[in-house]
């Protein structure tokens, strides 16, 4: 097991880190919009609103869990370095769960996923190889390498996005979620 | 240009899930090649992989769109337990594969006497780049394509078409290392685990990644640091072959192989007039976003040589490991 996760809330994604993934892309300037957007928002009220992505999508793609084999008992911090807060994602056959932290919370995890909310994006949006990424060093894991391998292999098999197929089962949500995607992804591709 | 006796090639894509698979179809693949679930192939690794039904669904949707479906059954089994590389060749064939793909001697003669009408591929793991090794496993298993080892110039294949009684498969795309495929056991040094038997070369679960204050990322394979990539450098995979060494000669340098990834474009007429049949991409490990654009790359660049024009170039350099790419061998033994 890692360490416990803590942040310190500044840019710096964990201490020690000396880069931010993602920092060498064109449109850096506006990195940082979504964590001063969304910093005064209380984790509470985000609490339900991730439980129910999670149920949702398992209850809609259990094969995906199939796919995850025994990585699926890991667990992985998926850690959005331009968001005041990170996920801990839990993707367990049975209870699924993930849940919003904030940074300066002890989170322990076995793995952790660190890029842009954008490039994270782009990543469960299957638009992006995650190789590349890695390479280019914008995105980064540590911890159990397997866990994540295996959480990439099995989202990249998904044939519909899966920001897509959370915001087509958002109910009265599904409307400002979709604009949201779109917007998100034209600021993507014209900055890259 | 394209001239008489340029073949039209097959283009051979990677896929290592279902999904994948249906991307490579998709995007013009004439076959891809997958593995089952486990360490019958040489891509084993958490999460990818095919289980027969996904193999048979695989079938059909390449089937009806016109394209074939290659079954990588190409580790090596371990003494006493032949039994799972036997059953990946039967499930492969009951699936419909068009070919399987094998290295061991046993699994070829397995293959060879209990489905003698199914069509097998000698993979690049049995590294049979000789005309004598070659012309044995076609004789002795009916095998009606050859992988090439990534160690010959272009001239050398074409040399080697004439001498041999079937077909030639070659990479053009993808993963290079150091050329010892079905022979190589740095990763079994220092993880236990190797393509050849565990069909995985740096298990992830060996891996591991961070960090340090400089910003510099330390790559570890097992106990051992394979590489650190300075601030702003380009990383590449965590293999033995790859990594960076210190010896008495020499301090930080890449004694095998450097994170460069192998890129052919620019040779596919000479390959197509050397005879060569099919046209491999490596990367079933990879995403779709990646087989996406290098099979639809290919696509435009085979078609267009064969069109008799000239290919606007894609610029894959971002899928490249390490963002550089080589022509290896095939241009030149003065590589490395």
């Amino acid at each position: 097991m890692q360490p416990a996760f803590r942040h310190a809330g500044s840019a710096r994604p964990y201490p020690g880190a000396a880069t931010v993934p993602g920092s060498s892309q064109p449109g850096r300037r506006y990195q940082d919009l979504p964590r001063r957007a969304l910093e005064p928002v209380p984790l509470f009220l985000l609490r339900p609103l991730f439980a129910a992505i999670v149920a949702g999508v398992a209850g809609r793609h259990p094969e995906l869990f199939g796919r995850l084999g025994p990585e699926g008992g890991k667990r992985i911090l998926i850690d959005p370095v331009n968001l005041p807060f990170v996920l801990l994602l839990r993707p367990y056959r049975y209870r699924p769960s993930l849940t919003p932290h904030r940074r300066s919370e002890a989170v322990p995890h076995d793995a952790r996923i660190c890029g842009t909310f954008l490039t994270l994006l782009e990543l469960i949006d299957g638009q992006v190889d995650s190789d590349a990424l890695f390479f280019s060093r914008d995105l980064r894991v540590d911890g159990d390498t397997a866990a994540v391998v295996a959480l990439r292999n099995a989202l990249d098999d998904m044939e519909v996005p899966l920001a897509d197929d959370i915001a087509g089962h958002a109910g009265p949500l599904s409307r400002p979620m979709r604009a949201a995607l779109g917007r998100l992804r034209t600021f993507r591709s014209s900055h890259r | 240009m394209t001239t008489p006796d340029m073949h039209r090639p097959e283009l051979v894509c990677p896929a290592g899930t279902p999904s994948a698979l249906r991307t490579a179809v998709d995007a013009g693949a004439d076959a891809v090649y997958c593995g089952l679930q486990g360490p019958t192939n040489a891509r084993n690794f958490p999460g990818l992989n095919f289980t027969a039904q996904e193999l048979r669904q695989a079938v059909a949707y390449a089937h009806g769109r016109g394209a074939k479906v290659l079954l990588a059954v190409n580790s090596f089994p371990p003494a006493g337990r032949t039994a799972e590389w036997k059953e990946a060749v039967d499930i492969g064939v009951a699936a419909g594969a068009d070919a399987i793909i094998v290295a061991d001697i046993g699994v070829a003669q397995y293959a060879a006497r209990t489905h003698p009408g199914q069509r097998l591929h000698l993979s690049v793991q049995a590294g049979a780049s000789s005309p004598e090794a070659i012309r044995f496993y076609c004789r002795a298993f009916d095998i009606k394509r050859v992988v090439l080892p990534r160690i010959l110039t272009v001239k050398e294949i074409s040399d080697l078409h004439s001498r041999i009684p079937c077909e030639i498969e070659a990479f053009i795309f993808g993963n290079i290392g150091m050329m010892a495929e079905g022979r190589c056991s740095l990763s079994s040094y220092v993880t236990g685990q190797s393509t050849n038997m565990d069909g995985v070369c740096s298990p992830a679960g060996d891996v591991h990644y961070s960090e340090d204050a400089d910003g510099a990322l330390v790559t570890k394979l097992g106990q051992f640091t394979i590489d650190r990539f300075a601030r702003g450098e380009s990383a590449g995979y965590p293999t033995v072959c790859k990594g960076r060494y210190c010896t008495k000669a020499k301090s930080g340098y890449y004694a095998f192989e450097e994170p460069v990834s192998l890129n052919l474009t620019r040779l596919l007429p000479d390959l197509m007039r050397a005879g060569v049949t099919a046209l491999k991409i490596e990367g079933r490990q990879r995403s779709r976003a990646y087989v996406k654009a290098v099979v639809a790359a290919f696509r435009r660049a085979v078609d267009a040589y064969m069109a008799g024009r000239e290919p606007g170039l894609d610029n894959l350099l971002a899928l490249t490991e390490g963002h550089r790419e080589t022509q290896g061998a095939f241009r030149s033994k003065a590589w490395r």
